[in-house]
């Protein structure tokens, strides 16, 4: 702890510092490479990997099999619907997850018999999903609706809040970074989207604003007098704030993706997929980069948005007056001392 | 454990934080005592077993569907899976669009098939009545005098329509017995053997009716409304209005003629000709079968005769649910065993307490004793949880789902959170040479700014979740909502106040190495960097705070005042002439 207090001291005082306002230029080039990679890689690979709620069909899980063989199932289903072609997988310990097309009623009582004496089950231990086909569509419209209604309210609430709407543009930058990359990371990785991943997506938004909110309140108590101070530019009072909010946002980061972690790995180890699973996995991807948006994208851009503005270019420029006068009067005084 | 006097305000808070806690559980212990609530959470099926179907309600002619045909659509599914014997199912709507059924167990495929079909209301004109009961077996009538009917049927109340299976079926009927009379959908232009069942005042009736004449869509409206008199003068009877469109004006002007000759022809108000009545046929139940006693050229009819305002009101809505054929598709059906839910329930609470105890390591390890203070505000916020969800399963039949408990574990790095926020902030002004509680004080003043606007985000987040939540994640928003309150509550009653009174112990006063709160460690420097040179340990505020005994504020006002005399006295004893203008004299 000791090193890391000390890394904190350091990174209050001024003492190390990483440049993260003046490296902008490469965070955003980054950035847009890796949003753009984001919004190439469905488009090349065709879509994301869906899950049955938005394809459509049915779905059975029996959970305490006597046996893991993907065949038994896949022989359960064809004995009542002999011309389908079921997905049968083992999905953790002893759980098979089934899944077909759409069935009728009939079918699925029937197949669900079939699978509770193929895999030595008792009745309760098989449980089926029935997904319409309109289902997708509806809850790919209600999850776009709330997207769009939870940005502008934010857009709203930063703006009030923080009484400018650069920050605001600047913590919606940030955040939308983080949409975009999380889906990216997404399609990349196969993960399968579910209305549970969805919410874990949209928690993720919410979790990249309220990083934002913090550090930012920090920058804005930093820069509060910025104008009768000639001791560091506004870029620089920026990424000093970054610095010393360093170690609360490793350490929030910390404890907001240790009980993911938990879930996301009891979840996907014991249980196989789930709500549990699909919704730590989103917010697991997504905490970890909105805590680097907030750090690469939002705050650097805010200083970014404002260091062309007046008042602010005048205290740049009274900053390197004082600091040539100041080096041209130890420069002075070297000689006289020696 | 105060060593220098107690703190107040800060005690008082942490009091009505007790307050609350113990109300919170008195409420609960009261209910669970009187029986009607629980000391657990209400489970959702996800996790209790049980099957859950988001309908989508159509409306036949494919218009959008509103709030009250929704609400109907809710009230008419309830009807039926309460009329099939289904115990505690649950009947909601979800996002103003679908219908949620939740029920326990396996519905079987007559159940299924009730929840999804669309109503079915008809009017129909009786041709024979009879008491409820099955006829005994010995008592029907001989297959030889089984009606055969001569010709073809005239009109609508012809008796033509009853043949032998007719006058079979209608024997055998049992209408005490309801369960029989499960049949969907009859066919509109055959004869139709049914029930109307019994109710608190009247026996069940069965009765043969003819084929239908006017539909249930042609109805436009329905009121009810107690009774005008001859003078106009409202009586104390109840009636039910019916509108006609224009179409259903035409054709109940029609019916009625035939059927107010029957009437007429048995006496009027004394007769009691079947063939004068005219069943209203609801999903193939009778709901009511009024005397036609006038012939109805307005399509305006006014059903009256022993209804109490509750029964009105009731044959009303159903008459309105009539005109308005909602069929439901399934949208998605889940049936989840018993099995499956209890083990994702301890999976997700064993996934909880890991997390749970990887945050504690972690801010033990970051915060040393302090790490204590957010063990304990997270044991209040649980505990502020978890009484809520049980009240509210209580009273607002909240039910938790698997979701939920995400939610809740995902709260609980949330929660860390503001702990973070505020610890980071008081290390900020240790930093800057302030004394503890001093440093308390200012800490505080920043951080909760922070936590306010990053909590709002927080429930901004989820309430937009939960209003546009789709399936069963909704819970998700829910908890998540609930615990950010939680949070607030708990960092503003119970973590500011205890570390109020903490910053007085000798133990973080004085910045032991193992309290988190070590200035040295952190890098404490002087106020007055001005003076040149870094303050020697004995000099830290913590001496100077010893002289404290009043409130907060005040003590930070001359804990200021004690350091600037004591900055002013280093630096005449250094000698030094560079100090600050302001203190200069």
């Amino acid at each position: 702890m000791s090193s890391f207090a000390k890394f904190g001291n350091e990174l209050y005082t001024g003492k190390r510092s990483y440049n993260f306002v003046g490296a902008k230029k490469i965070w955003f080039l980054v950035a847009a490479a890796a949003v753009a990679l984001s919004i190439l890689i469905p488009v090349v690979k065709g879509g994301f990997n869906l899950g049955i709620e938005f394809r459509g069909g049915s779905e059975f899980t029996v959970s305490n099999v006597k046996t893991t063989e993907a065949s038994v199932g896949e022989k359960a289903v064809h004995d009542v619907v002999p011309g389908s072609v079921p997905r049968v997988a083992n999905v953790a310990g002893t759980t098979m997850r089934i899944q077909t097309d759409k069935l009728s009623d009939d079918e699925t009582l029937k197949i669900k018999e079939g699978l509770t004496k193929a895999y030595g089950v008792t009745d309760n231990e098989v449980t089926s999903t029935f997904v319409g086909p309109t289902w997708g569509a509806d809850v790919t419209k209600q999850a776009l609706i709330g997207l769009v209604v939870f940005v502008a309210l934010a857009t709203v609430l930063m703006a009030l809040y923080f009484r400018t709407w650069k920050m605001s543009l600047s913590a919606i930058a940030g955040m939308l970074v983080t949409m975009f990359i999380t889906a990216g990371v997404y399609a990349l990785s196969d993960f399968e989207v579910t209305p549970s991943a969805i919410i874990g997506f949209l928690t993720v938004l919410s979790y990249s604003l309220y990083d934002t909110v913090v550090v930012f309140d920090k920058i804005r108590e930093n820069t509060a007098d910025i104008d009768s101070s000639t001791r560091r530019t506004f870029g620089e009072e920026v990424n000093l704030a970054v610095n010393q909010t360093l170690v609360r946002s490793i350490n929030t980061m910390m404890v907001a993706i240790l009980p993911v972690g938990a879930i996301l790995f009891i979840g996907a180890g014991l249980l196989g997929a789930g709500t549990l699973r699909d919704l730590s996995l989103a917010l697991f991807v997504g905490i970890l980069i909105g805590t680097a948006a907030t750090i690469f994208i939002a705050a650097p851009m805010y200083a970014w948005l404002r260091q062309g503005e007046a008042p602010l270019v005048k205290q740049a420029q009274r900053v390197k007056q004082r600091r040539g006068d100041a080096a041209a009067k130890a420069a002075a005084a070297e000689p006289a001392k020696a | 454990m105060a060593r220098t006097g107690r703190n107040k305000p800060s005690l008082r808070v942490l009091v009505w934080l007790g307050v609350i806690l113990a109300a919170m559980t008195a409420v609960l212990a009261g209910g669970t005592m009187s029986g009607v609530a629980s000391w657990s959470p209400k489970l959702a099926l996800d996790l209790e077993g049980g099957t859950q179907m988001i309908l989508a309600p159509k409306v036949e002619g494919g218009s959008d569907i509103n709030e009250e045909q929704l609400n109907q659509a809710v009230a008419i599914i309830r009807q039926r899976v309460d009329g099939s014997g289904v115990a505690e199912a649950e009947i909601s709507t979800q996002s103003g669009r679908n219908v949620v059924v939740s029920l326990p167990g396996t519905p079987s495929t007559e159940t299924r098939a009730l929840i999804q079909a669309s109503a079915d209301m008809n009017f129909r004109p009786v041709l024979v009545t009879g008491a409820g009961a099955a006829v005994p077996a010995a008592e029907r009538t001989p297959a030889a005098q089984l009606p055969k009917p001569t010709a073809k049927p005239a009109n609508a109340s012809d008796s033509n329509w009853i043949t032998a299976d007719v006058q079979k079926q209608f024997e055998a009927l049992d209408c005490d017995n309801p369960a029989q009379d499960k049949q969907e959908r009859s066919d509109p232009a055959k004869p139709l053997v049914t029930c109307e069942p019994a109710t608190d005042q009247t026996p069940a009736i069965k009765y043969i009716l003819g084929p239908v004449e006017v539909k249930g869509v042609e109805i436009q409206g329905s009121t009810f409304q107690l009774q005008q008199g001859a003078q106009g003068a409202v009586t104390n009877e109840w009636a039910v209005n019916i509108q006609f469109n224009a179409e259903g004006t035409a054709k109940f002007k029609t019916v009625t003629e035939r059927l107010n000759q029957f009437y007429v022809a048995a006496g009027g108000e004394t007769g009691s000709d079947p063939k004068s009545q005219f069943a209203i046929v609801l999903d193939n139940q009778v709901i009511s079968a009024p005397r036609s006693q006038a012939v109805i050229t307005d399509g305006r009819p006014q059903i009256t005769g022993g209804f109490t305002e509750q029964s009105a009101k009731a044959l009303s809505d159903q008459l309105r649910f009539g005109a308005l054929p909602i069929s439901f598709d399934i949208q998605s059906e889940q049936q989840i065993s018993a099995t499956l839910g209890g083990e994702q329930l301890r999976m997700g609470l064993l996934a909880g307490l890991i997390g749970l105890l990887l945050v504690v390591v972690y801010s033990l390890f970051q915060y040393r004793a302090l790490g204590f203070v957010t063990i304990a505000s997270l044991v209040v916020a649980g505990a502020l949880t978890y009484l809520a969800i049980a009240i509210l399963g209580w009273t607002e039949n909240y039910r938790l789902s698997l979701a939920g408990v995400a939610g809740i574990i995902v709260s609980i790095g949330q929660t860390a959170d503001s702990f973070i926020v505020y610890f980071e902030r008081i290390r900020d002004e240790l930093r800057e040479g302030r004394g503890l509680v001093s440093a308390v004080e200012n800490g505080w003043k920043r951080a909760k700014r922070t936590v306010l606007a990053s909590k709002a985000v927080n429930l901004l987040a989820a309430l937009v979740l939960y209003f546009v939540a789709v399936g069963n994640v909704r819970g998700f928003a829910f908890t998540l909502g609930l615990t950010a309150i939680a949070d607030l509550i708990v960092v503003f009653m119970f973590t500011h106040p205890t570390l109020q009174q903490l910053a007085r112990t000798r133990f973080f006063g004085e910045g032991h190495k193992f309290s988190g709160l070590d200035p040295e460690r952190l890098g404490a420097v002087p106020l007055y960097r001005g003076a040149g040179r870094l303050r020697s340990p004995e000099d830290k505020p913590s001496v100077v705070r010893a002289k404290n005994t009043g409130a907060a504020a005040e003590a930070e006002r001359r804990m200021t005042i004690a350091e600037r005399r004591r900055a002013e006295q280093q630096e005449q004893l250094a000698g030094s002439s560079k100090g600050p203008a302001k203190e200069g004299k």
